[in-house]
C-alpha cells in the first residue's frame, strides 16, 4: 500500500512540476500589446545569416547597406554618404557615414565595412558576381573597391540584403554569424527561428529614432493564418495575403487595405529549344490564348494587372509604354499553330507527325496563387488544343531543370527588384546565350547579349535607357517567357498603426517612421 | 520491472539504428537534386541558381557515395553525434531540443485537457449506458472524432480569436498563446478516450467484485473510489499510450496551422528542403521518445495492476 501511495504522490508531483516547468519556460512574459508592432509575413527564417535571410533584418531596420533604395527605384545615400567612380569606370570610393554604432557599440569605420563585405564575396549572393579585383582602406571612413572591369551596377549591388554591414564581433572565427550586431533603428531582442523575431528600439541610432518601442515579426505559414491574424488584430500589419480573402477583410472597419505593385511579375518559362516551342508563332500562340483578364479579375481579384511585357512599369527603363495591350485571340493563336502543321486529334489535343501537342508545366506553392494560376492556364490552352499537366514541386526545380535541360514550362514568379536596378536580373536571365536558371532557356539572341554586356558599363543615362527599351522591345516581340501578370502585394494594416507606407523593392518596413496610436 | 526495462532498453537501440536508416534511404532515394533542395532552403526562391546548388554541393561533400554518407552517419550515431543542420548550420541536437521542449509542452497541456474533458464526461456515461447524455456523448464524440484536427482548430480560432478574441490567432510566448492548439488536439483525443473510459466504468461497475463491495457495506462513493477508479484505469492508461502516436501526427498540422515552432513543423519543413541530418535527428528522436512513453506507460500499468506483477 505504502508502495502505491509513494506512486501515485510521485505522480502528482511530476505533473505538477510539468505544469511548473512548461510555465516558466514557454511562457516568458515578453513586450506590451500597447508598446509593441506585430507583422505578420509568410516567410520562416533558419539563419542570421546576411546572404541566407538578410532581408529580413533590413524589413526588420536590424541591418543597413552602403545603398539605399527610394520607392522610385533610385539610388540613395545609406551608410554610405556618397560615392564616386574614376573616369575608368575600375575605382569607386565610398565615402562612410561619420557617428554610426553598431548595437554592439563598436563604431563604423572601413575596417568594419571592409570585414563584412569579404564576408559577403565568400558567400552566395549578387556580390560574388561583381568583378572584384581588390578592396583598401583608404581613410577611417573611406573604403575604395577596385574593379577588374567596369561594372557600373556595383552601387545597386551594395544595396542588396546580402552586403548588409554588420560589426566584427557578429563573426565567429569560422566566419558564420552567431549574433548579429548592425547599425539599424532596431536591435535584435530575441529570435526563434523559424517564426519569431522581436526586435528592439536602438537608442544609438544615427538616423530617425523609432517611436514604436519593440517590433515583433510573426510567420504565418499559411495565407488563411495571416487573414486571421489580421481579423483578430493580432497582426497589426499582414503582408502577402491571399487574394480571396481580401473581400472579407474590406468590411473589418479597424482595418486598411494596400495593393501595392510590386517588381515582379507572374511569367511562364519555356524552353525554347522544345520542338514545339523553338518557333515564334507557337510561342506567340500560347500567349494568344491565355486569358490575362480572367486570370487578374476572378485569380488575383487585381483588375488591370495583366502582363503585355515582362517588367512592369515601375521600372521605367525596362518597360515599353507603346506596347499594346495583351488581348486573348484565340482564333489567331489555332491558326498559328495550323500553319506550324498542328492539327486537332480525336480527343481535341493538337497532333503533329504522330506526335501530342502535350507538356509539362511546373510550379511551386511559396507563393499561393502560382498553383491556382497554373491551372487556370491548363483550361485555357485545352481550349487551344495544347495538354498542360501541371506539376507543383519544390521552387529549385526550375533552376534545376534548366540546367539538367528536363524543364518544358514553367510557372514563375520573377522578381526585377531583387537587386535595385533590374540589369541585374536581366544579366542573369538574358546575359548569356542559352539563358539563364530564371531566365530564357535554350533562347540565341546575340544582340540582346550584346545589348546587356553594354549596359554593364554604359554611364550615360540617355543611351542606358535607349539600350534598356531596345530589350525590352526583343523580349515582348520574341517571347522566350510568357508574361501572364504583374504582381500585387496585398497588405493589411490595423488602424491603429500610423504612417505605414509599402516599399515595393520589399527591403524595408520603415518602422522607424511608424506610431502607434493610444 | 527489470526486463521491462530492458526491454525497452533494446528497442530504444533498433528504433535508433531502424528510423536513421530508414530515412536515410527515403531522402536518398526522393526524386530532385539534393543540392537545389538544399540550396532553396538557405537562400530563399528568389536566390536559388545553379551556382547556389553547387556552392552546397562542394561545402557538404554531397557528393560522397551512399554508402560512406551512411557509414559516416552511423559512426557518428554511435558517438552520439546527430551532425548539423544543412539549411541553418545549428547543432541538430540544439535545434531538435528547442523544437522538442515546444511540441512537449503542448503535448503536456492536450493531455492534461483530454483528460479534464474525458474523464469526467466518460465516468458519468459509463454510469448509465444507454441513457439521453450517454447517446449525446455518443455524437459529439463521433462528430469530433470525424473531423480532421485542423478543421476543429481553424473552427476554434474563428470563435475564439476572431469572434470573442479572447485568445490569440497564432505564435508562441505566452499562455494564452498554447489554449486553441491544446484545445484543438485535446478534442479529438478526448472524443476516443471517453469513449473508453465509458466502457471501461461500465464494466467495472457490473462487475462481481464491485457488486461485492456495496453488499459488504461500502457506500457508493466509498466503492467508487476504492474499487472503481483504479480498475477501470488500467485499460485508459493503456489506451492513451497508443493515443500518444495520434497526437505526434495531429501534431505537425496544429503546429503549422498555429504557428508553433514544434518538431512535427519543423520535420515537415525539413522535408522539404532536404535538411537530412535534421530529419534523421528529428525522426530518431521522435522514435526514442514513443519507446519512452511506451515505458513509462508499462510501468504505471504495472504499478496500477498487480495482476502484471505476477506475469
Amino acid at each position: 500500500m505504502k508502495t502505491q501511495r509513494f506512486f501515485l504522490k510521485s505522480c502528482l508531483a511530476l505533473l505538477l512540476s510539468g505544469v511548473v516547468c512548461v510555465s516558466t519556460q514557454t511562457f516568458a512574459q515578453g513586450p506590451t500589446k500597447a508598446n509593441t508592432l506585430s507583422i505578420g509575413g509568410p516567410f520562416e527564417f533558419t539563419s542570421q545569416d546576411p546572404s541566407q535571410q538578410g532581408y529580413l533584418f533590413t524589413r526588420m531596420q536590424v541591418a543597413e547597406t552602403l545603398v539605399d533604395v527610394a520607392p522610385d527605384g533610385r539610388l540613395l545615400p545609406g551608410l554610405a554618404e556618397a560615392w564616386q567612380v574614376d573616369d575608368t569606370g575600375l575605382i569607386w570610393q565610398f565615402a562612410l557615414r561619420e557617428g554610426v554604432a553598431f548595437h554592439d557599440g563598436h563604431l563604423l569605420d572601413a575596417h568594419a565595412v571592409l570585414n563584412s563585405i569579404e564576408q559577403a564575396l565568400n558567400k552566395h549572393g549578387p556580390l560574388a558576381q561583381v568583378p572584384i579585383a581588390s578592396l583598401a582602406v583608404l581613410s577611417d571612413q573611406t573604403l575604395q573597391i577596385t574593379l577588374e572591369q567596369p561594372y557600373t551596377l556595383l552601387p545597386a549591388v551594395l544595396a542588396h540584403y546580402s552586403t548588409v554591414i554588420i560589426s566584427p564581433k557578429t563573426y565567429n572565427p569560422e566566419g558564420q554569424v552567431d549574433q548579429l550586431h548592425a547599425t539599424g533603428p532596431y536591435q535584435i531582442e530575441t529570435i526563434q527561428p523559424p517564426h519569431k523575431l522581436l526586435v528592439k528600439r536602438f537608442d544609438g541610432y544615427w538616423g530617425q529614432a523609432a517611436s514604436i518601442e519593440y517590433a515583433e515579426y510573426l510567420t504565418g505559414h499559411r495565407g488563411e493564418s495571416r487573414t486571421l491574424q489580421a481579423r483578430s488584430g493580432q497582426a497589426d500589419i499582414t503582408l502577402t495575403l491571399d487574394p480571396a480573402s481580401m473581400n472579407s477583410l474590406k468590411r473589418e472597419r479597424y482595418l486598411n487595405l494596400h495593393s501595392d505593385l510590386i517588381p515582379r511579375s507572374i511569367l511562364i518559362k519555356l524552353n525554347n529549344g522544345h520542338p514545339f516551342l523553338d518557333h515564334i508563332d507557337a510561342r506567340q500562340a500560347l500567349s494568344l490564348a491565355l486569358d490575362r483578364t480572367g486570370i487578374a479579375n476572378a485569380i488575383l481579384r487585381v483588375p488591370g494587372s495583366e502582363a503585355n511585357q515582362l517588367v512592369p512599369s515601375s521600372l521605367a527603363a525596362w518597360h515599353r509604354q507603346d506596347l499594346p495591350p495583351a488581348v486573348r485571340d484565340l482564333q489567331r493563336a489555332k491558326a498559328l499553330l495550323a500553319e506550324l502543321g498542328w492539327q486537332a486529334g480525336a480527343d481535341g489535343v493538337l497532333v503533329r507527325e504522330g506526335e501530342r501537342f502535350s507538356l509539362k508545366l511546373i510550379t511551386y506553392a511559396d507563393r499561393p496563387e502560382l498553383t491556382t494560376v497554373a491551372t487556370a492556364i491548363q483550361a485555357q490552352l485545352a481550349e487551344l488544343g495544347v495538354e498542360v499537366n501541371v506539376e507543383v514541386t519544390n521552387s529549385s526545380a526550375i533552376p534545376s531543370g534548366h540546367q539538367d535541360g528536363s524543364l518544358e514550362m514553367a510557372l514563375i514568379a520573377r522578381n526585377y527588384g531583387f537587386i535595385a536596378d533590374p540589369l541585374g536580373v536581366m544579366i542573369a536571365d538574358f546575359g548569356q546565350l542559352g539563358g539563364g536558371d530564371w531566365g530564357a532557356m535554350n533562347w540565341q539572341h546575340p544582340e540582346v547579349v550584346e545589348l546587356i554586356s553594354e549596359l554593364k558599363v554604359e554611364q550615360d543615362a540617355d543611351a542606358y535607357f535607349q539600350k534598356s527599351q531596345r530589350v525590352a522591345e526583343v523580349l515582348a516581340q520574341e517571347l522566350p517567357l510568357i508574361p501572364v501578370t504583374f504582381y500585387t502585394q496585398q497588405t493589411a494594416v490595423n488602424t491603429r498603426v500610423k504612417h505605414f507606407r509599402f516599399d515595393p523593392f520589399e527591403r524595408n518596413y520603415y518602422l522607424n517612421e511608424m506610431e502607434l496610436s493610444k | 520491472m527489470k526486463s521491462i526495462l530492458l526491454n525497452r532498453l533494446m528497442q530504444a537501440v533498433m528504433v535508433a539504428w531502424g528510423v536513421g536508416t530508414l530515412t536515410f534511404i527515403f531522402m536518398r532515394t526522393l526524386p530532385g537534386d539534393m543540392a537545389y533542395r538544399i540550396a532553396a532552403g538557405r537562400y530563399g526562391q528568389d536566390n536559388v541558381t545553379a551556382e547556389a546548388a553547387e556552392l552546397v554541393r562542394q561545402e557538404l561533400n554531397l557528393d560522397v557515395s551512399p554508402w560512406l554518407a551512411y557509414l559516416n552517419w552511423l559512426w557518428d550515431l554511435v558517438q552520439l553525434n546527430f551532425g548539423t543542420s544543412l539549411i541553418s548550420g545549428a547543432p541538430v541536437i540544439h535545434e531538435v531540443q528547442h523544437q522538442l521542449g515546444h511540441s512537449l509542452g503542448l503535448a503536456f497541456v492536450a493531455i492534461l485537457l483530454s483528460a479534464i474533458i474525458a474523464f469526467p464526461l466518460g465516468v458519468l456515461s459509463g454510469m448509465r449506458v444507454g441513457g439521453l447524455f450517454d447517446r449525446c456523448l455518443l455524437i459529439i464524440s463521433a462528430l469530433l472524432r470525424a473531423q480532421p484536427v485542423f478543421v476543429i482548430g481553424l473552427l476554434l480560432i474563428l470563435l475564439f480569436a476572431v469572434n470573442w478574441r479572447i485568445f490569440p490567432v497564432a505564435g508562441f510566448g505566452t499562455p494564452a498563446h498554447i489554449v486553441l492548439p491544446a484545445l484543438a488536439l485535446a478534442l479529438v483525443l478526448a472524443s476516443v478516450s471517453s469513449r473508453v473510459i465509458r466502457d471501461s466504468t461500465h464494466r467495472v461497475i457490473h462487475s462481481s467484485f464491485y457488486t461485492f463491495a456495496r453488499v459488504k457495506g461500502l457506500s457508493a462513493s466509498q466503492t467508487f473510489a476504492r474499487h472503481g477508479l483504479r480498475n477501470l484505469s488500467v485499460p485508459v492508461v493503456a489506451f492513451m499510450g497508443i493515443q500518444l502516436v495520434g497526437l505526434i501526427e495531429g501534431i505537425v498540422m496544429v503546429e503549422s496551422l498555429f504557428s508553433w515552432p514544434g518538431i512535427g513543423h519543423g520535420l515537415a519543413h525539413a522535408i522539404f528542403s532536404r535538411d537530412v541530418p535534421m530529419i534523421q535527428g528529428t525522426a530518431l528522436m521522435m522514435g526514442l521518445i514513443f519507446v519512452c512513453l511506451n515505458t513509462v506507460i508499462d510501468i504505471a500499468c504495472y504499478q496500477l495492476d498487480p495482476r502484471g506483477r505476477l506475469q
